[in-house]
């Protein structure tokens, strides 16, 4: 495909999208969204920039193989359910912390569930991105 | 000699030498148990594993596992130690050395374990360790040939008896053996008996290579020949007589295991003796005088009389003696000389004379001459078969015929060889082979020397305790002695030698008379070929049938198996449904339905792909404007996420595909009344599910606790990645694994169209 205004405007779109799949997976535990919605959204950016500059673009955009970041998000999802062994739950037992909370506000929360979730996405947006850019390049 | 190989040399050093100690070791530590063991003590030590399932590591170590201990861990040491020179030069030795020691390691796991399923998990690792070991010559398809042989035989046996197994110990209510065989009133009056035998027995007589499973066993000499001595003489094969010796106390004692033992043993003895007088290859004869020991203990082991017992305790131990010994000495002479054929050998004794001796000492108790341990071996086998209770005569013929035979093989394989006359000359010169290679069947040989000398000793520390775990006390031990007075087993002893010498004198007239006769019999071994040939036409018929690799089929057989299970359940389970109120629908509701019949309707009767992907999109956004309306805004969004890249990956695809071909249409006749025929029956399957009260129990569960314990308001979200976390993580293994497969078969066709 060679059309210059949806070159241009795929640019800034897979950078909106995939800012906004950043926002969907954090705020996925109270509001609709996730890492599985994430990685989707996040996906379907660098797809709209690859049909328009081409998969070779993309990937150089990418900088990273997408199956490594399909394997690493794996390993994070792993190690997330893994961290529960360490304080003595069953595996994949969500860990909180609250960071600089009192009696009135619960504080920063942080936890493996989040991680896990960070993981999910990433598994998700590697793994669509690999069987398209795969399928894009071979036909 | 360079840098490399020399550091290659002194690895290989280091890798044969470790397992020559930890063996060493092993054996020293189990022979510290004797005195205790000898005493009548039973030691047992157990550690939870899956005790819901009554599985745990449990062993026990009695006079019957401390002699299999013992021999196996004995014989590995010196068996390693041969192996060091045998195969040093082997670019594969460490790799060689490694499967040995596994397969030690599980044979001890065998022999110790206590519970059941834990015998047979190292039972099946002896299998494959000793699979690889057979196919260890996986070069020739010979040797891989052997090795599938053995797998396959001793496998599926296997099968059978874990069946047995489980059925055994279900029946008992516990896997372990030390309570199952108290039980055996319980075990023997249960209608299960004669099945649960037979299945065991399946396992046993494969792996024990008795008739009709024998033919593996000679094929098995396909492996290097420390292997043959230790797998195939000493342990692994012993190990379907060690079963049937562990369960002696629980099953014997009915008709069926008694006949089913004495007939199975007694032919394949015999059988076995006769196709050993065929074989020229020293190493073929040992393996069918191997099925013969194997056929013999199996015999006795139906019997429940103390003669029996000493006499099975007893020749245990002196086969696993004199023929690991004979076997390390069929490899000297392979190794030193290039053949192990026994027209070509002769003359050897002037140059190998410590070979000679080892080979003379086995091969005396082989045939059974006193004062070696062979002898009261074969007193006690005629004096335990006189006293059976099937058929004394028939037995005791049996075993004379066997044991006759047995002194020839003797002959064939440790005194021509050494003293007879050249007449071909050799590969190799021969001189004597290195002292790590002489050791070993030295001292095998004057072990079984020095045990007929004292026969107390072994006596006391073994074969009493070994009667004691199949009978349950040492009172019924039979003494060992090598003059018990002028008595019936001396007249067969007598009977015995004389036969085997004439048979001897003309076993190359005898050996050509079985050819021409064996030629014309049906072979097993050729009739496993048949088998698999079969095997392997029914499974290709069987994937061309379900895997004709068109998509189209495929979907059609998915959906029709469920049409056709689905209407199954429903007639004979039955379906309660309601018509939903048509005037409770919404107009949103009604617009939705609209929109997904339509594009349904669409998808089917168009003859452009495009036009047909656009409106199987209108239907996935119709269902997630379901979601919608029944306020699920994660499902909706994944939904129409989805559906986006559906488009998109389809689009990528429809480049290449052709135009739909329309002119099938008697297949699409058929695949429309699938259609239909599947949509109805979902419909109304769907309908039956909303005519239930909505069970709201999970999701009142998931509301109350998904703040206060997981910290999440959107329920979706936490069941995912709290509550089901697992769950979710193996849903992502399964999309990381699917991109990749994908990957790889895209990258593979766009490779091989590259070099077209």
């Amino acid at each position: 495909m060679n059309s210059v205004i949806l070159k241009a405007g795929a640019r800034y779109l897979a950078g909106l999208l995939l800012i906004f799949s950043i926002y969907m997976l954090l705020r996925g535990h109270n509001e609709p969204g996730g890492g599985f919605i994430g990685g989707l959204t996040g996906a379907t950016g660098f797809i709209l920039f690859a049909i328009a500059s081409g998969t070779k673009d993309a990937r150089l955009a990418l900088r990273v193989e997408p199956q490594s970041i399909a394997m690493v998000g794996l390993g994070i999802a792993l190690l997330a359910g893994l961290v529960a062994a360490i304080f003595g739950d069953d595996l994949f037992t969500g860990q909180w912390l609250f960071l600089g909370g009192n009696e009135v506000e619960k504080g920063l929360p942080i936890s493996t569930v989040l991680v896990f979730d960070i993981g999910v996405y990433l598994v998700v947006f590697g793994s669509v991105l690999t069987l398209l850019f795969a399928m894009e390049e071979e036909i | 000699m360079d840098q490399q190989e020399r550091t290659e040399d002194r690895s290989a050093l280091i890798i044969g030498i470790l397992p020559v100690l930890m063996s060493s070791v092993l054996f020293l530590w189990f022979l510290g148990f004797v005195p205790q063991i000898a005493e009548g003590l039973v030691i047992r030590s157990e550690f939870g594993w899956v005790p819901s399932l009554g599985i745990s590591f449990s062993f026990v170590l009695d006079g019957l596992s401390l002699t299999f201990a013992l021999l196996i861990s004995g014989i590995g040491s010196l068996v390693f130690l041969y192996s060091n020179t045998y195969l040093s030069r082997h670019a594969h030795f460490s790799r060689f050395v490694m499967f040995l020691f596994a397969f030690m390691l599980s044979m001890l796991g065998l022999v110790l374990a206590d519970n059941l399923i834990l015998l047979f998990i190292f039972w099946e690792l002896t299998t494959i360790t000793s699979y690889l070991l057979i196919g260890f010559g996986h070069e020739t398809a010979n040797g891989r040939r052997s090795a599938l042989q053995a797998l396959f035989v001793t496998g599926a046996g296997a099968l059978a008896m874990l069946a047995g197994f489980i059925l055994l110990g279900l029946t008992i209510g516990s896997f372990e053996l030390s309570e199952i065989l108290d039980q055996s009133d319980k075990i023997q009056s249960s209608g299960a008996y004669e099945l649960i035998l037979l299945l065991i027995l399946a396992g046993t007589f494969t792996k024990s290579a008795q008739f009709p499973f024998h033919f593996w066993l000679p094929n098995a000499m396909a492996a290097p020949t420390p292997v043959s001595s230790f797998l195939h003489s000493a342990t692994m094969v012993k190990a379907g007589v060690y079963l049937m010796a562990r369960l002696h106390p629980g099953f014997a004692g009915t008709e069926l295991w008694l006949w089913t033992l004495t007939i199975f043993g007694a032919v394949t003895a015999v059988l076995a003796s006769i196709l050993a007088i065929r074989q020229t290859d020293l190493k073929l004869a040992l393996a069918y005088t191997t099925l013969m020991a194997l056929g013999t203990l199996t015999l006795f082991l139906g019997q429940e009389s103390g003669y029996a017992m000493t006499a099975f305790a007893t020749f245990l131990i002196v086969h696993s003696l004199y023929k690991a010994s004979l076997f390390l000495v069929v490899g000297c002479i392979d190794h030193t000389t290039g053949t192990r054929d026994a027209d070509v050998l002769g003359g050897l004794g002037r140059y190998m004379p410590i070979t000679t001796v080892a080979a003379a000492l086995a091969a005396m108790s082989m045939a059974g001459f006193p004062p070696f341990l062979g002898f009261i071996g074969k007193e006690l086998k005629y004096a335990g078969a006189l006293g059976v209770a099937s058929e004394p005569v028939l037995v005791a013929g049996a075993v004379l015929a066997a044991n006759a035979l047995m002194f020839t093989v003797a002959g064939i394989v440790a005194f021509r060889p050494f003293w007879q006359n050249r007449k071909a000359s050799l590969p190799r010169s021969p001189r004597e082979a290195p002292w790590q290679m002489v050791i070993g069947p030295l001292i095998l040989a004057v072990l079984g020397t020095a045990f007929g000398l004292y026969p107390d000793v072994l006596e006391r520390s073994l074969v009493a305790p070994t009667v004691a775990s199949l009978l349950g006390s040492i009172e019924d031990t039979k003494k060992l002695t090598l003059w018990a007075g002028v008595n019936l087993p001396l007249i067969l002893s007598l009977l015995t030698v004389i036969t085997g010498l004439l048979l001897y004198w003309q076993h190359q007239f005898l050996r050509a008379q079985l050819s021409d006769i064996l030629a014309q019999l049906p072979s097993f071994d050729r009739g496993w070929d048949h088998f698999l040939g079969a095997l392997k036409l029914v499974a290709f018929w069987q994937t061309r049938l379900i895997q004709p690799g068109l998509l189209h089929h495929y979907l059609f057989a998915t959906f029709a198996t469920v049409w056709a299970g689905l209407t199954l359940a429903i007639l004979y389970g039955g379906i309660d449904f309601r018509f939903p109120n048509m005037a409770k629908i919404s107009l949103q509701g009604a617009a939705v339905i609209l929109l997904v019949v339509g594009g349904a309707a669409v998808t089917t009767v168009t003859t452009s792909r495009i036009t047909a992907m656009a409106a199987l999109g209108v239907v996935g956004i119709g269902v997630a404007m379901i979601f919608i309306v029944f306020s699920a805004p994660d499902v909706a969004i994944t939904q129409l996420l989805v559906e986006t890249l559906v488009v998109v990956l389809v689009a990528v695809a429809l480049l290449r595909l052709p135009r739909l071909d329309v002119e099938r249409s008697r297949s699409r006749i058929y695949d429309a009344a699938l259609a239909v025929g599947v949509g109805t029956l979902v419909s109304f399957i769907v309908l039956a599910v909303v005519s239930q009260p909505f069970d709201r129990r999970v999701t009142d569960y998931f509301e109350t606790v998904s703040w206060p314990e997981a910290f999440g308001r959107n329920i979706v979200n936490v069941i995912l990645v709290d509550f089901r976390a697992l769950d979710t993580f193996g849903e992502v293994v399964v999309v990381a694994v699917a991109a990749l497969s994908a990957y790889a078969l895209l990258r593979v066709t766009a490779q091989s169209k590259q070099k077209r």
